[in-house]
C-alpha cells in the first residue's frame, strides 16, 4: 500500500519575512477645515461628522500592510470610508494626513503621498492597477476595448503598437472577452464584461499591486463567479497582491487572506478572514457577520 | 478504553532527553462575548494537553462541550483568550499559536497544519480535481508533480473516478469528506486537525475514514481529532480525552 508520506518530497518552503508591497500608516482624509475639538483623535464624533464644526472625517488614522501575493479584504457598510481610502491609495484624492510606502518605488524609501505629481503618476501607471466599482470611472466608454487597454500601456511608456495589440488581445482572452468584439466600445458591453475589460486594463502593465473596489457589486451570480475565478487565477498565476473592498462578505471570505473591518472611517477590527467570520470580536462585526445569508 | 489523566497546567518543561511534544496546550480558555444579546457563551476552559510527534489523540464529548473550540483555537479560526498553544514548527521552532502573527499563521496553514471538517468549503464551480490540484500547488512547484500527486491522492482515498471532473455540489457526505481529506493530505501536513470527520456518515463510510486515519498514522502524521461516537475511536487513538461543559475530564 502506498502511504501519503512516500515520494515526491514537497518543495522546501521558507517563510520569507519580506517587506510589504504596500505599507500605509496613519492615513486620514477630512472633508472640511476641522476644529480644535475634532483634531483630538479620541474626540467623540456623530458617526464620522464633527458635532462642533461639521467636518466629515471620511477616513481616520487607518494603517495597513499588504505583502507579496496577499489579498487584503476591506469590509464595512456604505459610508464607512472604504472607497475614500481606496481613492487616497490610488492618488485619486489627496489624504489629509498619512504615510504610504511602496516597495516597488525606490524600495519604499519615500512617503508616496509627498512625492511629486509626476512620480505619483508613475506609481499609478506602472505599479498600481485599479478596478472601480463604476466602470465609467475606469474606462473610456466610447473607445474600443483594445484602445482602453492600450491607454494604460501608453501611460506606462510602451510605444510599440504591435506589442500593445498583442498584449491587449492576450488580456481580453484571459478575461474571456471574445476577440471578435475587441474593437467594440465598452458602452456596448454588459456590466460584467465592462468589469472584465477594466480588469484587463488594470493588468496591462503587470502591476504588482491591484486595487479592486466592489468589483462584483451589481453583477448576477454566474458573472460574479466568473470575475472571482479570474481574480483568484491572477493571484495564483502572477502573484499579484490585492486590496479588495466589498460589502459582500461572501466575496471577502472567498478572496481575502486577511480582512480589515471599517466603521465610521476607522478600522475597528482586523484579522484572518475566517477568524473575522467565525469569531468576530467587535459588536459591529458581529452584527455584520450574523447578517450573512 | 484508555482515558489518560489531564496534564497538569503550567507543567515544567520536559527534560532534554524526552521527546519534544509536537503540540503543547497550556491552560487554554476561550469564551465568546455576544454584544447584541449582552451575553457570554462558554467555549473551553483551562484546557491543557500535549501531543507527541506521530501520536493520534482523540477528544470526545457531547455537542456544545467545547471540543471544536479547542481545534479552532489551534487553527486560529478562534482567537484564544488566555493560555498558550505551543507548537513545534518546522519553519519557526517552538511558537505560541495563541499569539503568533497572522502571516505566520497563514504560512503554517499552508505548509504545516491541516484542518479537516465534515463540511467542504471551496470556491464555487471548481471540480474535485481542481480543488486538490489547487492545494497541491501550494506544496509543489512542478506542474507534472502537482498533477501526479493529485491523481495519486484521489486514487489513494478511493475517490470515485467518475466524479473527478464534476463540481462537488452533488457529492454525498462521504465523497465530500474523502475529497476534503485528499485536499488536506496532498500537502503532507505535519499536524492534522480532524473536526468530527465522521459525523453524518453511514457505518460503511465511517470504517473507510477509520482506515484512512490508520494509514495517515502509519505514515507518521500527528493528529488531533474530535469524534462524537466512542466506538469508532477505539483501537485507533493513542490517547482519548473526554470533555464536559468546556472542561476536560
Amino acid at each position: 500500500m502506498v502511504t501519503p508520506q512516500t515520494t515526491p518530497v514537497p518543495v522546501e518552503h521558507v517563510f520569507c519575512d519580506d517587506a510589504p508591497v504596500l505599507k500605509v500608516c496613519g492615513l486620514s482624509k477630512r472633508f472640511g477645515a476641522g476644529c480644535p475639538y475634532c483634531a483630538d483623535p479620541r474626540a467623540e464624533l456623530e458617526r464620522n461628522i464633527c458635532p462642533v464644526c461639521g467636518t466629515v472625517h471620511a477616513v481616520r488614522n487607518v494603517s495597513l500592510e499588504v505583502h507579496p501575493g496577499e489579498i487584503l479584504g476591506i469590509v464595512g457598510e456604505s459610508g464607512s470610508g472604504k472607497s475614500t481610502l481606496m481613492q487616497c491609495l490610488y492618488f485619486d484624492q489627496d489624504p489629509t494626513e498619512g504615510d504610504m510606502r511602496v516597495a516597488a518605488f525606490d524600495g519604499g524609501a519615500a512617503n508616496c503621498f509627498d512625492v511629486s505629481r509626476q512620480q505619483q503618476r508613475y506609481i499609478r501607471d506602472r505599479i498600481f492597477g485599479m478596478v472601480y466599482q463604476n466602470p465609467y470611472l475606469g474606462l473610456r466608454m466610447n473607445f474600443s476595448s483594445l484602445s482602453n487597454i492600450a491607454e494604460k500601456q501608453i501611460a506606462a511608456g510602451v510605444r510599440d503598437v504591435h506589442h500593445m495589440v498583442r498584449r491587449g488581445e492576450e488580456l481580453l482572452e484571459r478575461v474571456k472577452i471574445p476577440l471578435r468584439r475587441k474593437q467594440d466600445p465598452p458602452r456596448a458591453f454588459s456590466g460584467g464584461m465592462q468589469q472584465r475589460v477594466q480588469i484587463a486594463k488594470a493588468l496591462s502593465n503587470e502591476p504588482p499591486m491591484l486595487f479592486l473596489d466592489e468589483v462584483t457589486t451589481g453583477l448576477d451570480l454566474s458573472v460574479q463567479a466568473r470575475v472571482l475565478d479570474l481574480i483568484l487565477q491572477l493571484r495564483r498565476d502572477l502573484g499579484v497582491s490585492m486590496v479588495v473592498v466589498s460589502h459582500d462578505l461572501g466575496v471577502i471570505r472567498l478572496l481575502a487572506d486577511r480582512t480589515i473591518v471599517m466603521l465610521d472611517g476607522q478600522v475597528i477590527e482586523h484579522g484572518l478572514t475566517d477568524q473575522i467570520m467565525q469569531d468576530p470580536q467587535h459588536a459591529y462585526t458581529q452584527e455584520l457577520v450574523y447578517s450573512l445569508l | 478504553m484508555n482515558i489518560s489523566s489531564v496534564a497538569v497546567s503550567g507543567e515544567a518543561p520536559a527534560p532534554a532527553d524526552a521527546v519534544r511534544p509536537m503540540l503543547d496546550i497550556q491552560d487554554l480558555s476561550k469564551g465568546f462575548t455576544l454584544h447584541a444579546a449582552d451575553r457570554r457563551v462558554r467555549g473551553c476552559e483551562r484546557i491543557s494537553l500535549s501531543i507527541a510527534p506521530g501520536e493520534f489523540v482523540g477528544i470526545t464529548g457531547r455537542s456544545g462541550s467545547g471540543k471544536s473550540t479547542i481545534l479552532k483555537c489551534i487553527y486560529r479560526t478562534n482567537l484564544p483568550e488566555t493560555g498558550s498553544i505551543w507548537y513545534d514548527s518546522a519553519a519557526f521552532g517552538m511558537v505560541d499559536l495563541a499569539r503568533l502573527d497572522e502571516r505566520r499563521v497563514i504560512y503554517l496553514r499552508n505548509y504545516e497544519i491541516g484542518y479537516i471538517s465534515q463540511f467542504l468549503d471551496c470556491v464555487p464551480r471548481t471540480t474535485a480535481r481542481e480543488i486538490v490540484e489547487a492545494s497541491a500547488a501550494e506544496a509543489f512547484d512542478d506542474p507534472r508533480v502537482i498533477e501526479s500527486e493529485t491523481v495519486r491522492m484521489l486514487e489513494h482515498f478511493d475517490f470515485p473516478r467518475e466524479l473527478w471532473d464534476l463540481y462537488p455540489n452533488t457529492f454525498s457526505g462521504g465523497e465530500k469528506l474523502r475529497l476534503n481529506i485528499a485536499r488536506a493530505m496532498v500537502r503532507r501536513p505535519r499536524l492534522l486537525l480532524l473536526d468530527e470527520p465522521t459525523a453524518s456518515l453511514d457505518n460503511a463510510s465511517k470504517v473507510k475514514v477509520r482506515d484512512l486515519i490508520e494509514q495517515l498514522k502509519e505514515g507518521g502524521t500527528t493528529m488531533l481529532g474530535i469524534f462524537h461516537d466512542l466506538e469508532f475511536m477505539e483501537g485507533v487513538c493513542d490517547r482519548e480525552y473526554n470533555m464536559q461543559a468546556g472542561e476536560m475530564r
